[in-house]
């Protein structure tokens, strides 16, 4: 049978070219320089393509440029502002335009729950999943377009899936992944530390992995992600547990301050946000991390997002999927940045220790900083938030106790 | 809605779209519950109820636009003199009127009650004032603006309590296109 002879030494073929341009230099510690010269070809295609897309569009198509920006023109002023306000006036009917206005703004666009869906971005990479507002432009565009999806389906995917075929049995996926690892090395997290990253996606882990090792936490997944999360404990004792189960959560802590305590075990990686972030922002960080004691290792990882959209948005796409994504895409870029190790200082509780990395994390990564909880994808926000509110309104009409009374 | 624009109403599908997490094609309640910012106001409630004309418990796009065109900016063109058969549009000084007064009115009946003040009242400041404080507040702001003196405000003294303020700048919100 011709047709499976063929078919056999075409596959032959292929794997030996794997094993030799890719798993055996990067098994030896070696590289060839092909990641590089591919990364370098991919950069000037998109710069071209870009050109071509600004020429071939008109002017009033600024739309683009304000996807980063917001869509509505906020009125950021305080709320004593807002309300015509010199302190201590009275209560007017009008107030209630203040409210309502700021109402109105938080459900044409908020803050929070744009950070759960993939970040649009200013210029086209070629790819349609990020084609958002861009209409057909020219011939050479599409045909580009279309090689594109040649190189990426029938070249970068059956690469990528036979790497990651190799090496889902030593726990290795086949993404490219381009890490370049920053100046300040030297901060690496040592062994009994704590290591907390901010959180857009299950790579995060792998490109930390890359180097050095951890003794993970982290929320107990079904599917192929807890295949091998338990594929993992066989290896070493990971903390994997049900976020909602409240006995979980004190053995969690339980288990993670003998773990502290002793010097001769591996850092923990934690990632204090508990969610996926769509990497534009870093949002309030879990005090539970912060209260253990021990060294804390900050480490910053933004994405290239012109390359490819790392962000793992999970109730949209399964593990699967997702992987199929990543594997389709160019590449995946992201920057890591190892901080000076903080410790909680005295007076300071852990909330505070909390935000204090948070802003130093947002800092060096170019993040902004917000300051609701991650679980905010899922669940309601606390009644606490609205006191705030609620106090600062009253304190305006009332004005601490002393009340201007009309009594007749 | 006459002139807003195609990239402005693209823009508020996209916000529809993303609100309705579970792809139902229309809103419910808890879909704008679940916004931060709005749980966090402390009209968020009203705002959120008056997206629910009487006895309905969901909300589609157009039902949507019609709530956020209220709060169109007035622009130049449309001060000048209307037609009387067009019907007024939805960002004039009365509609946005309208959309205030409705905050206060808890049971749409074209009055602000004294109990219905009261309440309000206590929504925009919480735990944080006195019962007597509160009631104080209620009377003054009552009786100021009745005129016929029924105990109750209703939609034409609110107007005319209102008369010498900027409405249409503190109830606009500007879309960039």
């Amino acid at each position: 049978m011709e047709g499976a002879e063929l078919a056999g030494k075409i596959l032959c073929i292929w794997l030996a070219l794997v094993l030799v341009l890719i798993l055996l230099p990067s098994v030896f510690g070696v590289s060839l320089g092909i990641s590089e010269l591919y990364m370098k070809l991919l950069v000037k295609t998109l710069e071209w393509a870009t050109l071509r897309i600004q020429k071939g569009v008109p002017e009033e198509s600024s739309l683009k440029s304000s996807a980063s920006v917001g869509i509505i023109q906020r009125d950021e002023s305080p709320m004593e502002k807002g309300l015509s306000g010199l302190r201590e006036r009275d209560f007017e009917l009008s107030d209630v335009f203040y409210f309502s206005k700021k109402g109105l703004e938080a459900i044409v666009e908020d803050e929070v729950t744009q950070r759960f869906s993939s970040e649009e971005l200013v210029s086209w990479n070629l790819l349609t999943r990020t084609n958002v507002n861009f209409q057909y432009i020219s011939l050479r565009l599409t045909l580009l377009w279309v090689l594109g999806v040649m190189v990426r389906y029938c070249i970068l995917l059956p690469l990528r899936v036979t790497l990651a075929f190799i090496g889902i049995n030593v726990l290795v996926l086949g993404t490219m992944v381009v890490g370049q690892l920053p100046y300040s090395r030297q901060y690496r997290p040592q062994k009994g530390g704590i290591c907390v990253a901010n959180h857009t996606s299950p790579i995060d882990v792998l490109i930390l992995a890359v180097d050095g090792r951890y003794a993970m936490v982290g929320q107990v997944h079904g599917g192929l992600m807890g295949i091998i999360q338990r594929a993992m404990l066989k290896a070493y004792p990971h903390v994997w547990f049900e976020r909602s189960e409240m006995r979980d959560r004190h053995l969690v802590t339980k288990r993670l301050k003998e773990h502290v305590a002793d010097k001769k075990k591996l850092p923990i990686l934690i990632f204090p946000e508990g969610t996926c972030i769509n990497n534009t922002s870093v949002m309030m960080f879990k005090k539970g991390s912060f209260e253990i004691g021990g060294t804390i290792y900050p480490v910053a990882i933004k994405y290239n997002p012109q390359f490819g959209d790392a962000f793992w948005n999970s109730s949209k796409y399964s593990m699967v999927s997702y992987l199929l994504r990543m594997m389709t895409s160019w590449a995946i870029v992201c920057d890591v940045w190892y901080m000076p190790p903080m410790t909680r200082e005295e007076g300071e509780d852990a909330v505070q220790f909390a935000n204090r990395v948070k802003s130093a994390i947002a800092v060096q990564g170019g993040l902004t900083e917000l300051p609701w909880d991650g679980g905010l994808k899922r669940a309601k926000v606390k009644d606490t938030f609205k006191e705030e509110q609620q106090k600062n309104y009253s304190k305006m009409i009332v004005g601490n106790g002393c009340l201007n009374s009309h009594l007749d | 809605m006459q002139e807003v624009s195609q990239a402005s109403l693209a823009r508020l599908y996209q916000r529809f779209r993303a609100l309705d997490k579970n792809k139902k094609g229309y809103l419910c309640r808890v879909d704008l519950q679940q916004i931060g910012a709005l749980a966090v106001n402390p009209l968020g409630d009203r705002i959120i109820d008056s997206f629910f004309p009487e006895g309905s418990h969901i909300v589609d796009f157009p039902g949507f636009a019609r709530v956020l065109a209220h709060f169109r900016p007035v622009e130049e063109e449309d001060t000048r003199v209307r037609d009387a058969k067009e019907p007024e549009p939805l960002n004039s000084r009365m509609n946005k009127l309208r959309f205030a007064f409705q905050l206060y009115d808890l049971d749409r009946d074209g009055k602000i009650s004294w109990d219905e003040m009261l309440q309000v009242l206590r929504l925009m400041v919480g735990v944080q004032v006195t019962e007597e404080q509160l009631e104080s507040i209620t009377d003054r702001t009552v009786q100021e603006a009745d005129e016929d003196g029924d105990g109750a405000v209703s939609f034409l003294e609110f107007v005319k309590s209102l008369e010498k303020m900027n409405i249409e700048q503190k109830m606009s919100i500007r879309i960039l296109k």
